[in-house]
């Protein structure tokens, strides 16, 4: 076991696929010279060269769209879009081609792309370049949508995003670059669609994903002086969505709070509770409540900010609501 | 070349008819009036080029040899089609014929042709990409960032723009503050040139091979801009109020169809009877697409499910 930091461990899933395939190459706004805006991909373009990590243009709907047509004609293209707020400027070719190329072909056609992105907030960056918005990806068929909250979940979804003949949104978040975790040596990879227990428990179940599975697992430690054992599930993925763990964790605890850094209003989390209520309602003893981002732009200043993304303290209090 | 392009105005024309009966539904924008474009830029193609192009993509299928009865089958919503009854007129599809889609988002299938041809080139092929677009496609953004993107790193794409005149209904002049389109491509550094005679299938040939031999020569891009006409509205939904009688006239006196065979047969290349054994084949042949287009079951409902991920 190595301890890497989140960041080290998408670098490594990277180079593995450089190195495994040379019809993968890494595409995106300052990947190469610059060496990616988190560092991600720093010092890639000395080793793998200009052919394979290539600067674009800003013309996010341009390069991503590349990438895609690359995808199609058969290679393993990986495509960063810098934050997932640029994302929209290439959401046409994202959810009208990579999305439904293979079905309006009736099956002719392949999409193996990788785009990775960064989402949320936090960073006094203010509304246009804080939001979480891989939930709406989430909601159309034909994309896979990932979304790791460690080190050792980030390469092994990304081994698997890298081996999926499917578009994937591999969904990164900027906080969580310099968190550490235990990476196992030995090569692994983790499905998508297969949720994680981050922390057991009996009295009620949280699910989170991305940043704000470290923030539900803090908010269990505040729990655990009040006596509330709360366990934590980690989606991993949002497409596809494991349902039957958190089911499982809901028929043990007989309460659930999810919870989501986007906007509350209509949220990934509606969606999770849809699925308990359809088919968990008669193991549950209250409402299954949620806990997201507030519905505002997100401020700069930072008192504001503050207020906008949930808190270990915020999930805390919800679940103690349910007691 | 007659061939194709009557057998393109008789599936049209069939096709309208069945529309109007109800065994099509949906768009379904015609071509009816262009067919010089399609056959003069898609019959000097090599079978290892690939095509991209928009919605109105029935005739750049046929010319490329696509399979007249698939074709009508998609049309028709059934098993049999080229895209399996899932895509319909406006998303045909035949990758082994290098048939990568008819697009409908205006403006969505540029990037995708940019990214073929960037895997021709990573490869070291010496294929190239066609990219059809209409007089539409060119003030979205998608188009300025393709342009950009093939030309900063030469890739062997020719972006064919279909010059019709009209964007659904409203006139290039009343879109484009640079009428002259395919001046847009200086911009970009990308070799152009504009055919008048777009309705003249040997002069649309004729200038598709000098492109051609440019982008296999390893210059990058090329901007061929062909004026033609929509002899039809914009799709069987339209009305076409915004335009006069007067003004399409003279267009139909250009009729690319009959261009062709009356030079041809003013030049003895041909004769009545051999044309009219063309009609007649052809008239057969959309018979068959038509009647295997009726025969073919529609999907069944398991296939709802099937081709979304692979």
């Amino acid at each position: 076991m190595a301890q890497l930091t989140y960041r080290e461990a998408i670098r490594a899933g990277l180079e593995e696929a450089l190195q495994s395939n040379p019809e993968t190459f890494i595409m995106g706004e300052d990947v190469g010279a610059y060496g990616g805006s988190y560092a991600v991909t720093k010092g890639f373009m000395e080793e793998y060269g200009e052919e394979r990590i290539i600067d674009t243009p800003i013309a996010e709907s341009g390069f991503v769209g590349t990438g895609i047509g690359a995808a199609i004609a058969g290679m393993s293209p990986i495509v960063e879009i810098m934050t997932i707020n640029f994302s929209l400027l290439a959401m046409d070719q994202i959810v009208h081609i990579a999305a439904k190329a293979r079905y309006m072909s009736g099956g002719q056609i392949s999409v193996p792309i990788v785009i990775r992105t960064v989402s949320g907030g936090g960073n006094m960056l203010a509304a246009t370049h804080s939001q979480s918005l891989e939930a709406w990806y989430a909601r159309v068929p034909g994309l896979k949508v990932v979304t790791p909250s460690n080190a050792a979940d980030a390469l092994g979804l990304l081994r698997t995003a890298v081996a999926d003949p499917n578009p994937v949104m591999y969904v990164e978040h900027s906080l969580l670059y310099g968190s550490r975790s235990e990476v196992p040596d030995e090569h692994y990879t983790i499905p998508f669609g297969s949720a994680r227990v981050a922390r057991g428990g009996t009295d009620v179940s949280i699910i989170a994903y991305l940043r704000m599975v470290p923030v539900a697992l803090q908010a269990a430690e505040l729990l655990e002086e009040d006596g509330i054992d709360a366990e934590v599930i980690d989606l991993r993925s949002l497409l596809p969505l494991d349902t039957q763990t958190f089911i499982d964790s809901v028929h043990k605890t007989n309460r659930a709070v999810v919870v989501e850094e986007t906007w509350e209003f209509g949220g990934f989390a509606g969606e999770i509770i849809a699925q308990i209520n359809e088919k968990a309602f008669d193991s549950l003893d209250g409402p299954a409540l949620r806990v997201g981002g507030v519905n505002v732009p997100t401020p700069y200043s930072r008192p504001l900010e503050l207020l906008t993304i949930p808190t270990p303290e915020m999930v805390a209090d919800k679940v103690r609501s349910l007691f | 070349m007659l061939r194709t392009m009557k057998l393109i105005r008789r599936f049209e024309e069939r096709s309208a008819e069945h529309y109007g009966r109800g065994n099509i539904g949906g768009f379904l924008h015609l071509y009816i009036g262009e067919e010089a474009v399609a056959v003069g830029v898609i019959s000097p193609l090599r079978d290892d080029d690939k095509i991209v192009t928009h919605y109105r993509d029935h005739g750049h299928a046929l010319a490329r040899g696509m399979d007249t009865a698939a074709c009508m089958a998609e049309l028709f919503g059934k098993s049999t089609g080229v895209s399996g009854g899932k895509g319909g007129s406006m998303h045909f599809f035949d990758v082994e014929k290098g048939f990568m889609g008819g697009h409908a988002i205006v403006g969505g299938q540029l990037p995708l042709a940019v990214g073929l041809a960037f895997a021709n080139r990573y490869r070291g092929e010496d294929s190239l990409v066609v990219c059809f677009l209409g007089d539409g496609a060119v003030n979205e953004g998608e188009f300025h960032e393709s342009m950009n993107l093939a030309s900063l790193w030469k890739l062997p794409v020719l972006f064919l723009l279909e010059n019709n005149g009209f964007g659904m209904g409203t006139r290039v002049e009343r879109a484009s503050a640079q009428p002259i389109i395919h001046r847009l491509a200086d911009r970009h550094n990308v070799r152009s040139h504009r055919e008048e005679n777009g309705q003249d299938v040997f002069a649309v040939r004729q200038a598709t091979l000098d492109a051609i031999e440019y982008i296999r020569d390893g210059n990058g891009p090329y901007f061929l801009e062909v004026m033609t006409y929509r002899f039809r509205g914009h799709s069987m939904a339209d009305p076409i109020e915004y335009r006069q009688q007067h003004e399409v006239e003279p267009w139909l006196d250009l009729d690319p169809i009959k261009l062709l065979s009356d030079r041809l047969l003013e030049n003895n290349l041909t004769t009545e009877d051999e044309v009219g054994a063309i009609d007649e084949d052809v008239e057969n042949e959309v018979n068959e697409a038509i009647q295997f287009a009726l025969d073919s079951p529609f999907p069944t409902p398991d296939e709802l499910y099937t081709d979304i991920y692979a």
